[in-house]
């Protein structure tokens, strides 16, 4: 009981932070979702339906691509799914659109209580590894949102990826409510209720399949935009400097092949490594990212038609062999974060060999590149 | 699909036999199958597959589980590594000395 203390995490200092004063309130009755109200003990509570709204479809869509992803939060508090009463069941999830929205869509015909922390607008996995999916904000929202009165059971069910930041023997401590870990995803929820609370094995591991992984593709994408704007101009002028017609002659020809494999060399990192990630060779995110990149390299070069008889011709092909891949596998690392089995030892031993390379290898990559362009 | 394996020997995760009483808590939360029930202790089965979220030691009643956890994720190293933690993922720092290590980046949304 002496081991919890409620009023934390306010130091917190959050940029996507509410204002406390709020945050303890019931939610709004007027956020576009709430098709209703329902009138309990502790005042008329936000009612919501299983059927989504075109709405809430392009929000989701809006958020894979980035667009208001960090903003993309509803209020927390308790919301009530159909028409509960006090035996119906109590979901708690993330004040994250997205997630509250994909537990709702589960459990079409359903009454169900759902129990919205303030993650700060952040996913549930996420946000239990960061705490605001976490003991003290369970228990302070099952505090305020009056669920004693509400329920006359004393159960809670959580997602499975929550349970990094919640102590679910504290939780019963203080408030009394036993937490139950359900399902993974939100899809096995119905299946896990009819079921009496009990999961199947497939419901508690997490794979990482084809279409989880493409899903995440736009994210990677729009995370290379900017620097793609920035360096591709440069390498595109860049190319002006050599060969033996005029600047721009020389740009359309070095300049805008660079730029191709700038390209080329992204989309492998990006887009390629998602969709192949359990067939690429190697457990190295690094490795699988190469791999890519020597092949998206040599097709390349393929189809440019380098003349290899001349000393230009050869040290530019040495250049893209060294600078595609150690793009490919820089954005490929970077895909541990999305990725469901990555562990934090293993990608900082990945990083201290394979980040000093990529840095190496695009470094003198481009020196050479810049050398043949200069002997052209 | 099978479960995939990231790099071997590495994680952090420790076992105390002694303190375990069985209730099966880390079964419930682990989500990559590392444990199994052996009589009336857990042991570790797919140490390779942990991925450190630290589900377990946060949920199991009787210490008998550690784990430095954290999120494996290589922007989120590197934005610590360069100091900024307002990178492209999730939002604010953590407060120093909170038991999470550095939670600067993953989100996967």
């Amino acid at each position: 009981m002496n081991n919890i203390t409620l009023p934390v995490i306010q130091t917190e200092s959050s940029c996507c932070g509410t204002a406390q004063m709020v945050q303890d309130a019931s939610p709004h009755l007027n956020q576009a979702f709430v098709m209703g109200s329902i009138p309990t003990t502790a005042g008329d509570l936000p009612k919501v339906s299983s059927a989504l709204k075109w709405q809430d479809h392009w929000g989701s869509i809006k958020a894979r691509w980035g667009v208001g992803r960090m903003d993309y939060a509803i209020d927390p508090g308790l919301y009530a799914l159909g028409n509960p009463d006090n035996n119906s069941p109590v979901l708690v999830t993330a004040n994250y659109k997205m997630s509250f929205d994909r537990l709702r869509e589960a459990l079409p015909g359903r009454d169900a209580w759902i129990l919205v922390l303030d993650t700060k607008g952040i996913n549930v996995w996420c946000a239990a590894g960061k705490g605001t999916f976490g003991t003290d904000e369970l228990i302070r929202k099952v505090d305020s949102s009056s669920l004693k009165d509400i329920v006359s059971h004393r159960k809670l069910i959580l997602p499975q990826l929550g349970a990094p930041g919640v102590a679910a023997h504290k939780v019963k401590q203080v408030s009394g409510f036993k937490v139950y870990y359900g399902p993974i995803r939100a899809a096995d929820v119905a299946a896990y209720l009819d079921a009496g609370f009990k999961t199947t094995t497939g419901m508690r591991i997490m794979i990482f399949p084809l279409v989880e992984r493409i899903v995440l593709i736009p994210i990677e994408l729009i995370a290379t935009i900017k620097p793609f704007l920035i360096i591709a101009p440069i390498l595109f002028l860049l190319g002006g400097i050599g060969g033996q017609a005029g600047f721009w002659a020389n740009a359309a020809n070095y300049g805008l092949f660079a730029v191709v494999a700038f390209l080329a060399a992204i989309l492998g990192g990006a887009v390629i490594n998602p969709i192949l990630l359990p067939y690429l060779p190697g457990r190295a995110f690094s490795i699988k990212g190469f791999s890519i990149g020597i092949v998206t390299a040599f097709i390349l070069l393929y189809l440019r038609d380098i003349n290899l008889q001349v000393w230009p011709g050869r040290i530019e092909i040495l250049a893209w062999l060294l600078i595609i891949p150690a793009i490919s596998a820089y954005l490929a690392m970077n895909f541990t974060g999305a990725s469901t089995y990555t562990s934090l030892s293993g990608v900082k031993k990945e990083m201290r060999w394979a980040l000093p390379l990529q840095i190496t290898a695009s470094i003198c990559g481009i020196l050479i590149w810049i050398t043949s362009l200069l002997i052209a | 699909m099978k479960n995939s394996i990231y790099l071997k020997n590495v994680v952090t995760l420790n076992f105390n036999e002694d303190k375990c009483t069985g209730c099966g808590m880390c079964l419930d939360v682990c989500p990559h199958e590392v444990f199994k029930m052996n009589g009336k202790h857990m042991t570790i089965q797919n140490r390779d597959a942990c991925m450190e979220c630290g589900a377990c030691s946060k949920n199991c009643p009787a210490d008998a589980l550690f784990v430095q956890s954290g999120v494996g994720c290589a922007a989120a190293v590197i934005n610590s590594m360069l100091g900024r933690n307002d990178g492209e993922c999730c939002c604010s720092s953590e407060p120093a000395g909170t038991i999470t290590d550095n939670r600067g980046g993953c989100c996967c949304g």
